[in-house]
C-alpha cells in the first residue's frame, strides 16, 4: 500500500531538512522523500500544497484516563484528541483506576488503543504499588508488558529513601523515571502559586521553592544511583537552572515543559478561574521567561502538554476544591507555533525536534522514532502553518472542555495526521 | 450594584454612598419601633456553610427591620449534607425566588462563582474564606468615621493574623480607597505572601506597627495556627502583639480599638482594653449595632425597588 503526500514543503529536524518534497509511504513505513512532482506509480495521492509535513508529534505525558476515569476521557477521545492536535504518539501516565501497577493494565491500555485508538498509546508504569509511595511495583514486569518508564506523577515521591530505591531500580532495568516535583509537606493544602495574586484572592498557595527542593533532591540520588532523572513539567526559574547546572556537571537527567508554564501567569486564575488550575500551578511572568531561556538553550529537552482532562462539573465549583489539570493536546502545536516560533524563541525546526525526535530519545524508542528517515515508521503529521484561528473549548474532540485558552487566537494547526502509513479520519 | 462581594471590586463612590445611607438608617435603630416598609415583599435567604451566630443574627435584624423576608438555611441539615454541589443549592435558591442570597463559605471565592451561576438574584458576600468580608470592613469604617469625623489621612493599624483574615482585606482595600493609611502588623509566619504590593506598610513589631495610630483594628487569634506550626504558643502571640493598655501607649492617646469579634479576652485583646478601661475607646459594641446599619444600606442598595410602581 503506497501512500505519496505531495507538494508540501517536509520539516524533519533529526535529518536536517526542510525543502519542498513529496514523501512517498509504503507499507506502513517511510519509503522516500522524493523531488516535487516525481511521479510515482500506483499509489494513494494526498495533496498537501501549502503545508508543511513532520513527523508525527510525540507527547510523553498524557492523562488518557482510561480504566477508571472513563466520563473525563477515554482512549478513544484522548487519541482523537492527539490526532487532532497532531500527534501519533503518546505516553499515558499511570494515575488510572486501577492505576498501571501490574503487567495486566499495561496489557489491557494496549489492546484497548489497537480496538479503538487513533494514535500510538505507550503506557507509564507507576513507581509504587497503587501509587501509594510504600511497595515499588514489578517494574521488570512492566517493562516486559510494554511500560516505556515509571513515573510518580500526582502522588509525587515525598521518602527520600524510597526514591533512592526506585531509582536504583530504574536504573538497573535502564527505565527512565519521570518525576513530579513537589515537596507536599510545602504546598499543604495550596491550589495555586504562592504570592501576590493568591494574596488577592484569599487562595492558599504552593510556593515555587517547593518544586526546587524536590528537583535539588532527585538530581542528587539521580547522580547517586546512575538513573535517568526526567523532570516532568518544569514551571519555576528555579528548576531549570538546577537542570542547567546538573547537565553540565554531566548528570543523567532531562526536562520537559509544558505550554502553559510559558504562555500563562497565575494573573489567569483571576476571578477563581478553574480552568487555569493545574499543578504545578502557573507561576509568574520571570518563570516564564526561564523557561522560554530553558528551551532555547537546550536545557529543557522537549515539549509536552501534561493533557488532564476533567468533566465541566468537577470545574464548576469552588476554587480550593477543583480538581487540578487543564487539556492540551489540541491546543499545544498552535501555542508553540504562536508563542515561540513567531516570536523568534526556537526556530521552527528546533521546536518540531522538541516535540518528535527528542521526546522520543528520552524515552530511548527505537532509532528512527520521531523523524522521516526512509524505513522509520510512517508516522506523519501535516501542519498548516498559515492558518490563524480562535481556540474553542466547545469544538475540541477531547469528552472535557477545561481549557484557559478558549477565546485566545492562535496560528498554526493541525490539518490531518498518518499513524503506520494510514490517515487518520476525525 | 447588583452584588457586594469585595470590597476591592467596588468603587469609593459605592463605599461612600453605602455609608452614608448606613449613618442615615441607623436612626432607625434608635427608635423604639424598629421598623419600616422599605423592603417588604422582599425575600433575603442567608446561606451559611460557616457557624456564624452573629452575622447571620444581624442579617436577619437588618432584613427583618427593613420589613423583608429573612429565612436562614442551616447548611449541615440541608441537602449539602446529603452531598448536593454549590452550583446546584444556590440555582435552588434563585428558583423559591429569593431576591438576595447572603453566602458564608470557608473557601475563598465561592460568592464569586455564586454571582456567575445568578442571574436573577443579589449575592451578599458574609465572608469568604479568607478572602474577604465587605460588610465587615463597612461597618469598620462607618465605626471610624463616626468617631473620627472622617477617614481620609487617618493611620489604621490591623494587627493579628493578617493572611486567614478575610476582615484584614476588606479592611485594607476599603479604607485606602477612602484615603486612609494601612499598616498591617502580625508576626512574620503570619503575613501573608507579597503583603508589601499591597497598598499598605508591613511591620512584625507591635510597637513600631502601632506608633502614632489612630485606630487599632485587633483582629481574632484562632488557635489553629499553633497546630501548623505558625506560632509557639498564644502567650507568646499575646506577649509580643497582645493589645493591652501598656502596648497601646504606643499609639495616639486618643487611638480608637476595634475588634470584629469573638473576642478571645487575654490573648490578642486585654480584659481592659475590651472594656474600655484606663480611657481607652474601644467601639466593639458600637460595631455591632453599626453592623445592622451597614446591613440594612447593603440590602437596600441591593434589593430596594427602584423600578417599583408602589415605589
Amino acid at each position: 500500500m503506497r501512500l505519496l503526500l505531495h507538494g508540501g514543503r517536509i520539516v524533519d529536524p533529526a535529518q536536517k531538512l526542510d525543502r519542498q518534497a513529496d514523501l512517498l509511504i509504503e507499507d506502513g513505513k517511510i519509503a522516500a522523500i522524493l523531488e516535487p512532482n516525481t511521479s510515482v506509480a500506483d499509489c494513494e495521492r494526498k495533496d498537501v500544497s501549502g503545508k508543511v509535513v513532520v513527523p508525527g508529534l510525540i507527547d510523553i505525558h498524557v492523562h488518557l484516563r482510561e480504566p477508571g476515569f472513563e466520563y473525563k476521557e477515554d482512549i478513544e477521545s484522548g487519541t482523537r484528541a492527539a490526532a487532532a492536535g497532531g500527534f501519533t504518539r503518546v505516553c499515558c501516565m499511570p494515575n488510572t483506576n486501577p492505576a498501571i501497577d501490574t503487567a495486566a493494565v499495561v496489557r489491557f491500555i494496549l489492546e484497548r488503543t489497537t480496538q479503538v485508538g487513533v494514535a500510538r498509546v505507550h503506557p507509564i508504569g507507576a513507581a509504587t504499588r497503587d501509587m501509594q509511595g510504600d511497595m515499588i511495583t514489578e517494574m521488570a514486569e512492566l517493562q516486559a508488558a510494554g511500560a516505556v518508564a515509571i513515573s510518580d506523577d500526582a502522588f509525587p515521591l515525598q521518602n527520600a529513601e524510597t526514591v533512592r530505591r526506585v531509582m536504583e531500580y530504574c536504573a538497573m532495568l535502564n527505565l527512565p523515571l519521570l518525576t513530579h516535583n513537589e515537596d507536599k509537606a510545602l504546598t499543604h493544602k495550596g491550589a495555586m502559586n504562592e504570592g501576590y495574586t493568591a494574596t488577592l484572592l484569599g487562595i492558599p498557595g504552593m510556593p515555587r521553592i517547593a518544586e526546587d527542593i524536590a528537583v535539588a533532591r532527585n538530581i542528587l540520588l539521580a547522580q547517586l544511583t546512575g538513573c535517568h532523572l526526567h523532570l516532568l513539567h518544569i514551571s519555576t526559574a528555579g528548576t531549570v537552572e538546577l537542570l542547567r547546572r546538573a547537565k553540565a556537571e554531566g548528570i543523567r537527567v532531562t526536562g520537559e515543559a509544558c505550554a502553559h508554564h510559558w504562555v500563562l501567569t497565575d494573573e489567569a486564575c483571576m476571578k477563581y478561574r478553574t480552568d487555569a488550575k493545574m499543578n504545578p500551578p502557573l507561576r509568574t511572568q520571570e518563570d516564564c521567561e526561564a523557561v522560554k531561556r530553558g528551551l532555547a538553550d537546550g536545557t529543557i529537552d522537549c515539549i509536552v502538554t501534561d493533557h488532564a482532562p476533567h468533566a465541566e462539573y468537577e470545574k464548576e465549583v469552588e476554587f480550593d476544591s477543583a480538581p487540578f489539570g487543564i487539556l492540551g493536546l489540541e491546543t499545544s502545536f498552535p501555542l508553540v507555533y504562536t508563542t515561540l516560533v513567531k516570536t523568534g524563541v526556537l526556530d521552527f525546526s528546533t521546536a518540531i525536534a522538541k516535540m518528535t525526535s527528542e521526546a522520543a530519545k528520552i524515552l530511548g524508542f527505537p532509532e528512527g522514532t520521531g523523524t522521516l528517515q526512509v524505513g522509520a515508521e510512517a508516522d506523519v503529521a501535516v501542519l498548516d502553518l498559515e492558518k490563524v484561528w480562535t481556540i474553542d473549548r466547545n469544538a475540541v474532540q477531547s469528552k472535557s472542555k477545561n481549557t484557559p485558552f478558549h477565546g485566545m487566537e492562535v496560528q498554526g494547526k493541525a490539518v490531518f495526521t498518518v499513524v503506520g502509513g494510514r490517515v487518520v479520519e476525525l | 450594584m447588583k452584588h457586594l462581594l469585595t470590597l476591592r471590586e467596588t468603587s469609593a463612590d459605592d463605599i461612600r454612598y453605602l455609608l452614608d445611607t448606613a449613618e442615615t438608617l441607623k436612626e432607625i435603630l434608635a427608635r423604639p419601633v424598629k421598623k419600616v416598609p422599605t423592603l417588604r415583599g422582599r425575600a433575603m435567604i442567608t446561606l451559611f456553610y460557616e457557624n456564624s451566630t452573629r452575622t447571620r443574627t444581624s442579617f436577619e435584624m437588618a432584613a427583618k427591620i427593613m420589613s423583608a423576608e429573612a429565612i436562614n438555611i442551616a447548611v449541615a441539615q440541608s441537602s449539602v449534607a446529603k452531598g448536593e454541589s454549590l452550583k446546584d443549592s444556590i440555582l435552588t435558591l434563585q428558583a423559591l425566588k429569593a431576591d438576595c442570597i447572603v453566602m458564608r463559605h470557608s473557601v475563598s471565592g465561592t460568592p464569586e462563582l455564586a454571582a456567575q451561576l445568578l442571574k436573577h438574584t443579589a449575592i451578599v458576600n458574609a465572608g469568604d474564606g479568607r478572602h474577604e468580608h465587605p460588610t465587615q470592613g463597612l461597618l469598620d469604617m462607618l465605626t471610624i468615621r463616626q468617631n473620627k469625623g472622617q477617614l481620609e489621612g487617618l493611620e489604621v493599624a490591623i494587627v493579628g493574623d493578617i493572611t486567614h483574615s478575610r476582615v484584614a482585606r476588606s479592611n485594607i482595600w476599603g479604607l485606602t480607597k477612602m484615603g486612609a493609611n494601612v499598616r498591617l502588623v502580625g508576626p512574620r509566619t503570619l503575613l501573608p505572601p507579597d503583603a508589601d504590593r499591597l497598598p499598605v506598610k508591613v511591620y512584625d513589631n507591635l510597637a513600631k506597627g502601632i506608633d502614632g495610630a489612630d485606630v487599632v483594628n485587633v483582629l481574632r487569634l484562632q488557635t489553629e495556627r499553633m497546630e501548623r506550626g505558625l506560632l509557639p504558643s498564644l502567650r507568646e502571640y499575646s506577649r509580643l502583639f497582645g493589645i493591652s493598655p501598656q502596648s497601646l501607649k504606643a499609639a495616639k492617646s486618643d487611638v480608637l480599638v476595634l475588634h470584629p469579634g469573638p473576642m478571645n479576652r487575654g490573648v490578642e485583646i486585654s480584659a481592659d482594653v475590651a472594656d474600655s478601661k484606663f480611657g481607652i475607646h474601644a467601639a466593639i459594641e458600637e460595631q455591632v449595632t453599626n453592623g445592622i446599619a451597614v446591613r440594612m444600606a447593603v440590602l437596600y442598595a441591593l434589593m430596594g425597588i427602584s423600578s417599583d410602581t408602589d415605589g
